[in-house]
């Protein structure tokens, strides 16, 4: 079956979450690769988002962080203020799954600003759930299309830390998840290095090139000594993704989620 | 105990100009019909604090209701930006707005705290992050017992909080189901609280453990049917996607949202008004 680069991201990224791995989700591309792997390889794979629902099910992407769906499917609903005291910063999420306007080379996020804070170039939506995610999480998996706007040099703004400046920087400051374990893009898989936890290249796309992902990266990226090919997406990989597709546009009139 | 009123003088009565004022509901329950009346009795220089301030905080902003906003996550939901409060932001338009940002577990331990009486809320947050940088209100302190750096921020101790729910029974007692956001901590932690409703009934026959805000707790009751649009109200009617969509070109150009406030909603009495204006549109575009 021919595929896109969407939906090669997208199955790359659900095939991360393990099964039975608690999830905390972030709405757009994270909901639909963790909804994915629900259907597919990770049937009891829990998923939280912050509006409340914990063991959420939906058929349907929801559009918003709080659609009714998620509060019918879910195992409990929850007040917002419980999810981040008892849940996450309790210390009980596996796996925080983010998506972001902008990555540096040490997998930190900025969703806050573009330019100077105070005199914008572009506002961005701010911080919502992702910094207490990024920080407490045991793992914390990015999920972002890219391009050399979006995978930068310097952040003009750090919203939420991976790897600070690298090395130990992340222990040093105290935070207790063990940060970005991988970012999957429409090009490929990156995952820290040890010690200097920069973020190479492991896993090529298929078709995808080195001077592709140069191309579309602001720093110098790096590639690991032994650098796969990621797997392409399966036929049952596909039409799962296609049919959560197709449900999600029949119930909200819109596809839902590709930012 | 609360007061049954109509939204026109429980607004009237509680919302003061200079107010610092929280429209809670996340993604659900969102109190659009109280952002109205505020708009259409020409309240000022009113601090808005939201976790999400979403389409109704972006009228408010544009309208010229606001002198502040405190918030986490500002974007309109499935679709893109939130114009108004971008160009309030970027080209303080039609008035400068200051803004205090925080994070979500941020906003809603310090509602937390504003419930439980406390003067702030501490949390495990914002080691690395710039978010305290530019934020004067995010402080650290040490834990006394095991010398962690903790984050500190201030309680959110509203003038009044507004809210919508599913029923409320003739005494004034409110029920809530579904997604409940932050509701309940905006609610008792302000001084004044205001819950539009669904409907009012005999009876709330609410479950045991069930989200329910006593009359005593609360000031003023409104019946206003619909007054979540374009967000949803469990068991009563689902999310309006494509008005979230219609929004964007409405809020894009300060024209266009001019013209659609004046004729929307100072140009209609009541929300009732509105909702019928709005429909009686929607059938003609379609």
């Amino acid at each position: 079956m021919s595929y896109s680069t969407n939906e090669m991201m997208t199955v790359a990224a659900s095939r991360r979450l393990g099964n039975g791995s608690v999830c905390f989700v972030g709405i757009g591309l994270p909901s639909k690769a963790a909804n994915l792997a629900r259907l597919t390889h990770a049937p009891d794979v829990v998923l939280i988002y912050e509006s409340g629902p914990i063991g959420a099910k939906p058929s349907a992407l929801p559009l918003s962080i709080g659609d009714g769906e998620l509060a019918e499917t879910a195992d409990s609903v929850v007040p917002t203020s419980e999810i981040f005291r008892y849940w996450l910063q309790g210390g009980r999420i596996d796996v925080g799954f983010l998506g972001a306007a902008q990555v540096d080379r040490y997998g930190n996020i900025n969703t806050t600003v573009i330019g100077d804070y105070h005199q914008p170039k572009v506002r961005l939506p701010g911080a919502g759930g992702a910094p207490e995610i990024a920080g407490s999480a045991k793992q914390v998996l990015i999920i972002l299309k890219q391009s050399h706007r979006t995978f930068v040099d310097r952040l003009a703004f750090i919203t939420s830390v991976g790897f600070g400046e690298g090395g130990d920087h992340r222990q040093q400051l105290g935070l207790p998840g063990n940060g970005p374990v991988g970012i999957i893009t429409d090009l490929c898989i990156m995952e820290p290095e040890a010690g200097t936890h920069e973020f190479v290249v492991t896993s090529l796309h298929p078709g995808v090139t080195r001077e592709q992902v140069i191309e579309n990266t602001g720093w110098a990226i790096r590639f690991a000594a032994e650098l796969g090919e990621t797997a392409p997406p399966t036929a049952t990989e596909l039409e799962a993704l296609r049919a959560l597709e197709a449900r999600t546009a029949a119930a909200h009139g819109q596809s839902g989620g590709d930012e | 105990m609360a007061e049954l009123l109509s939204l026109h003088e429980a607004i009237d009565r509680f919302v003061g100009d200079g107010d610092c004022v929280a429209l809670e509901g996340f993604t659900h329950l969102i109190p659009t019909a109280a952002a109205h009346e505020i708009i259409r009795q020409g309240k000022k220089d009113l601090t808005l604090v939201r976790m999400t301030p979403d389409l109704v905080y972006d009228l408010l902003i544009g309208a010229g209701c606001a002198r502040k906003l405190v918030f986490s996550w500002g974007g309109n939901p499935g679709v893109g930006s939130l114009h108004r409060l971008r160009d309030a932001v970027e080209k303080q338009w039609p008035q400068p707005l200051e803004i205090e940002e925080h994070s979500h577990a941020d906003l809603a331990n310090a509602y937390v705290a504003g419930a439980s009486g406390l003067p702030f809320a501490v949390l495990r947050a914002y080691l690395g992050s710039d978010l305290p940088k530019v934020n004067p209100m995010i402080r650290f302190i040490e834990c006394p017992f095991t010398g962690e750096t903790l984050a500190a921020v201030p309680s959110v101790r509203p003038d009044v909080t507004v809210i919508h729910a599913q029923k409320a029974d003739r005494k004034g007692n409110v029920l809530i189901q579904g997604i409940l956001g932050v509701q309940k901590e905006a609610a008792l932690a302000a001084r004044r609280c205001i819950v539009t409703v669904e409907e009012i009934v005999d009876e709330l026959d609410a479950p045991m453990n069930a989200c329910v805000l006593p009359t005593w707790a609360l000031t003023a009751v409104c019946r206003v049917p619909g007054g979540a649009h374009p967000s949803y109200a469990h068991g009563y009617y689902e999310r309006d996607n494509r008005f979230y969509q219609q929004w964007d070109p409405i809020a894009r150009d300060r024209d266009t949202f001019n013209a659609w406030i004046d004729e929307f909603i100072r140009g209609s009495e009541d929300f009732s008004a509105f909702q019928a204006k709005l429909a009686a549109q929607q059938e003609a575009n379609r």
